[in-house]
Formats: C-alpha cells, structure tokens, sequence
C-alpha cells in the first residue's frame, strides 16, 4: 500500500478518520480499502463493472453493483461526509445532476478529473485540427468512455452556478505526480484536476 | 459398476434425523408438540466451532443440498454445483449444515407424517407454517449442533428469505447472510401464480381435502400442473427460446392438429410435472407457497423494511440475477436499499445471466466468482 498514487495520496490526506465515505466509480476498491485502514472510514464503493466488483469483494470493500446513471437515490440525504469520484465525472452523462447528487447524499464532494485545458491538449487541437490524445485521455474520440470533456475553468464555473463552494484544489501531471510550477497556471500546466467542495 | 464420485464431490452423505420432544410455538397460535428434522453435513466443524454454514432450501427442495446418497445416484444433492472441497461453499474449510424445513416431505416433520397425538397422518391439518418457524425450529438444530453463532446463513429464492429472517430474528448468531435472488416480501404477481398453483392442487378431485394419502390417491394433475406453472415463472422468455424455441416434437416437425404434444416446451413441462409428483407431496407445496406468501419480515414495523433491519448484525451479500422476473433485481434492491439506510455492511451484485430465476441454481462463472471471493472474505475473518 505504500505506493498509493499521489492523487490517492492527497485525497487520504483530506480525509477526516472514522468519517463515512461514498466512493463513486470505486474501481477494484484500492482507494476505500486504504482508507479503511489508516482513516478508519467506513462506508461503499459503486461500481458497474463485474470484475471491479469481485476485486472488491477480495479487498474487504463493501461493493454495490449499479449505474451512476440510475443516480443516487438509494441513498438518504447528507448520509456521508464524502462522496468520492475519481476520474469518472468525465465519463457520466449528465455531470451537473451527479455533482448535485454528490452534495445532497455527502457534506463534501472530492472529485478528479483530467483537464482539457492542458497546454499540449490545446497545442494538438490547435495545430492538428484534431481531437487531442494524451497520458490522461489515451482514448480515440470514437470510442472513449471520456464522454464530458472540460477544463478547470469550465469545472469552477459550473461549481458557481450550482452553488458548490470549492474549498481546495491541486493539479497533477499525468503520473498524478504534483508539479510546483503547474500551480502558476493550473488551467494550462495541470493535466489531471482534484478539487474538494461543498455546498454554499 | 457404479462410478466414481467426482473429485470435487463430497461423495457419500448420510442425511440425519433430530427428534425434538419440546413443543414450537407457532406464528398461527398452534403449536407442534414434537418434530423431527431432518439435516446433512458436509466438512468438519472446526474445534472454536466458528466455521459452521448453513444453506437455507427453496420451495421445492431439501436436505440433500451436495453428494450422493448412493453409489447409483443418478444426479447429486440440489446445489452441489456449489458445495464441494474447493468450490464456491469450500467443505475444505466449512462445515456445511443443510436442512429440511418443518413441513417438508423429505423426512422433516410434515403433512405426510404421522400426528402423535391423534396416532393419524397430519394430511391436511398440518398447522401453517412461516419462514419465522423455520428459523426457530434450525435455531434450535444448532443448538444440538453445538454451533452458537454461524460464519454465514445462505439461501437462494425461498431460502434467501430465511436467511434474512435469521439475520432480523438472531442478530448474534451469524456473521454473514447471503441472500440470493430472493425479494423481501412476494408481489401480488407472484402471490397470484402460487394462488394458481394451489387452486390446480385443491380442485384435483384426488386431492380429497389433503386426506388423499388415507385415500391410496395422489392428487397428481393439480401437482404436476403446480409444477409446471412454477417452471414457467423459473426460466426467462430468452432461456426457453434458447432451450426450445418452437422446436416440434415428432422427427418428421408434423403438426398433430389435436391436444397432444406438438412442441418440445409441452414434452419438457408434462415431464417436468410427472416427475415431481413422484417426489413431492402436494400437502407440502401448499404450506411452501403459503409460507412465502406471508413472508413480510418488514409488516411487523410499519412496513418499514429498514426498520425491520436495524437491529441486524450480520454483514450481507445479496446477489441478484439480469433475466430473474419472478424475482427480478429490483426486488434485491429493496433489501440493499433498507441495508444501506442503517448503514449495514452490504455487497451487492447483479449477475448479467439469461437464464432466468433457475439461475441461482446454476455454475454460472460470474455468479460464482462472487460467491467465492465474498466466502474466501468470511472464510479469513473466522480464521480457517
């Protein structure tokens, strides 16, 4: 478990112990198994994918096999202190329902996503006349599950029209590795995006 | 020469009887004064005595859930697809309890046993009895068993109710329920079909008000009709046409133009109904489909299923099946849904399988893949 991914890493970090987590799109559960074990959290991973869901069963995650597209009205209002979203915002249909979804079920939402804005994504768009491939977004446009492609200046306003106060933000490079300078122009030098907010 | 039994079978098993001299109280206000059940086991019970499993039946089945009771056996217990030394209920690790519910016909106390106080077969007047009853009566096996708490109650359909009632009515002694394609209370759909089921049982002219046995009479069409109404709810549009389509039955594909058996479906339902009523008595399948008819574990607290589940302890795993309608993954959904708002420890999964409810009772890959690893997790936990 020492060689959690960064972006993992920095989301452990934000984690209050023995908080109640959701963790949405959780994957093989690597994330919520980590954090049950040194936050102390409880709570579920959704995922949709069979093979996600028997990995984990083995990783001890209580797993629930649906489609974030049903949306999230099994669960109560403010019955979380997280709802966790890792590289899925961008693969939903309808991410602005999701993200409301996110703060009616959980008092904090925490999601990454890769960023458009990145400088050689605008670079191949610009001088290519092509849709941009990169680390973060390695899919052909025709069959890539990154359906919702936006930059942090899209996320930020979106978050302002929804009323979702934005308490802090890191960009990461594609190794989810973080970048000191990409900090001066996060929109332009960060190729993966991780934000925390609330409602306001 | 008998073959040999496959390696991964447990082989040879010898059911067991218990008789019980204390009365049950019953939910209908009657009571049985005594009663045996009867139960396998497969695996050994370890010395802490914490890796105990119990398989809770279906409707239609018994205690005979793996191996064989001969070497002629034909066909293994009903779900030896899944209990085995190294299958999915590993009997390498487990020790696996099965038995037969109170009011069976396979040598639990039932309609077709003898009524010690009146020294006559129950027949008819075998009292109602509920999944709660059946919970009790297993509760009290345990005890003989010298098994206080259950590493995991497991049962599909019927039996997948059971297991809940035991999670809700002994929160303390089992670690796990796994509910498999089961629902938390039957729909009117379903309470209409058994209704059909036991209307064909009663207007049987040999069914003689349940005393047909006294008769040296079996109601056999209303049961073989039971049956094969139930079979029809068990497989999905997609499974029969997989299975059948509109295959004629006859080599030359003539149609008869008369009542008899025109199609490969209608051979396989009339065959499907003559052999169970070689094996299951129609007394039986009366109280079965009332049981499940009154199965409500959440009536009692305001319809409220969460209510009805917050004072569980064990940990869930329900697993439900695409192509289940008379169980559909909706009705699972309901029992997670109730879990998740008391924040119980619950997995779920949703098998993508065409093959309707009869699912649960199949190897299928993915199916048990979940049944293994959720199993290997409680398996770790108790130490084994």
């Amino acid at each position: 478990m020492s060689e959690l991914r960064p972006d993992l890493a920095i989301i452990t970090q934000w984690i209050e112990p023995g908080s109640r987590v959701l963790d949405l799109g959780c994957g093989d559960g690597t994330l919520l198994k980590y954090l049950q074990i040194h936050r102390k959290v409880s709570g579920y991973g959704l995922e949709i994918d069979h093979d996600n869901v028997v990995a984990c069963i083995r990783n001890g995650v209580d797993v629930i096999q649906t489609d974030l597209a049903r949306g999230l009205s099994d669960f109560d209002p403010d019955s979380f202190d997280y709802v966790l979203m890792t590289q899925t915002l961008q693969a939903v249909n309808r991410p602005h329902i999701l993200l409301q979804e996110m703060l009616r079920v959980g008092r904090q939402g925490i999601v990454t996503f890769p960023n458009f804005g990145y400088w050689r994504l605008r670079l191949q768009l610009a001088l290519k006349g092509r849709m941009p491939m990169s680390e973060a977004l390695p899919h052909m446009w025709y069959d890539t599950p990154n359906i919702r492609l936006f930059t942090l200046r899209d996320f930020e306003a979106l978050c302002h029209e929804l009323g979702i106060r934005i308490l802090e933000r890191y960009v990461l490079d594609h190794a989810h590795r973080r970048r000191a300078w990409s900090d001066l122009l996060p929109n332009l030098l960060g190729e993966i995006a991780i934000y925390r907010f609330e409602r306001r | 020469m008998p073959k040999p039994f496959p390696a991964d079978s447990v082989g040879l098993v010898t059911p067991r009887k218990h008789h019980f001299d204390q009365p049950l109280a019953l939910d209908s206000g009657r009571e049985l004064p005594e009663y045996d059940l009867v139960y396998e086991t497969y695996g050994e019970l370890n010395a802490d005595r914490s890796n105990a499993v119990l398989i809770c039946h279906a409707l239609s089945g018994d205690a005979h859930a793996a191996g064989y009771h001969s070497e002629n056996d034909r066909k293994p217990g009903w779900w030896d697809a899944a209990i085995g030394p190294g299958k999915p209920i590993d009997t390498n690790r487990f020790f696996v309890v099965s038995s037969n519910n109170l009011g069976g016909c396979s040598g639990s106390t039932g309609p077709s046993s003898v009524n010690p106080r009146t020294g006559m077969r129950y027949g008819p007047d075998f009292p109602m009895v509920t999944v709660p009853d059946w919970v009790r009566a297993q509760a009290r096996l345990a005890d003989v068993l010298g098994i206080a708490r259950f590493a995991a109650v497991i049962g599909g359909s019927l039996g997948g109710m059971q297991a809940l009632q035991w999670a809700i009515d002994f929160p303390d002694r089992l670690r796990h329920a796994l509910l498999i394609a089961t629902a938390p209370k039957l729909s009117a759909q379903n309470i209409a079909f058994n209704e059909v089921a036991r209307q064909a049982i009663l207007s049987d002219p040999d069914f003689r008000d349940g005393r047909y046995m006294d008769h040296g009479v079996i109601p056999r069409r209303g049961l073989a009709l039971a049956r094969m109404l139930g079979h029809i709810t068990y497989l999905s549009d997609d499974a029969m046409r997989a299975k059948f389509g509109r295959q004629p039955r006859g080599a030359e594909g003539k149609l008869s133009y008369s009542f008899d058996v025109d199609f490969e479906v209608e051979s396989y339902l009339r065959y499907q109904g003559q052999t169970f009523v070689e094996r299951f008595d129609a007394n039986t399948y009366l109280l079965m489909t009332k049981a499940l008819d009154y199965f409500d574990p959440a009536a009692k607290h305001g319809h409220d299923l969460s209510k009805a589940l917050a004072h569980v302890k064990a940990e869930f795993l329900v697993v439900s099946f695409t192509s289940d309608w008379r169980f559909a993954p909706s009705r699972s959904r309901e029992i997670v849904r109730a879990l998740l708002d008391g924040d119980k420890d619950v997995t779920y999964a949703e098998i993508d399988a065409p093959h309707g409810h009869d699912a649960f009772l199949l190897p299928i890959p993915a199916y048990f893949d979940v049944l293994r690893a959720y199993l290997e997790r409680v398996a770790e936990e108790v130490g084994i």
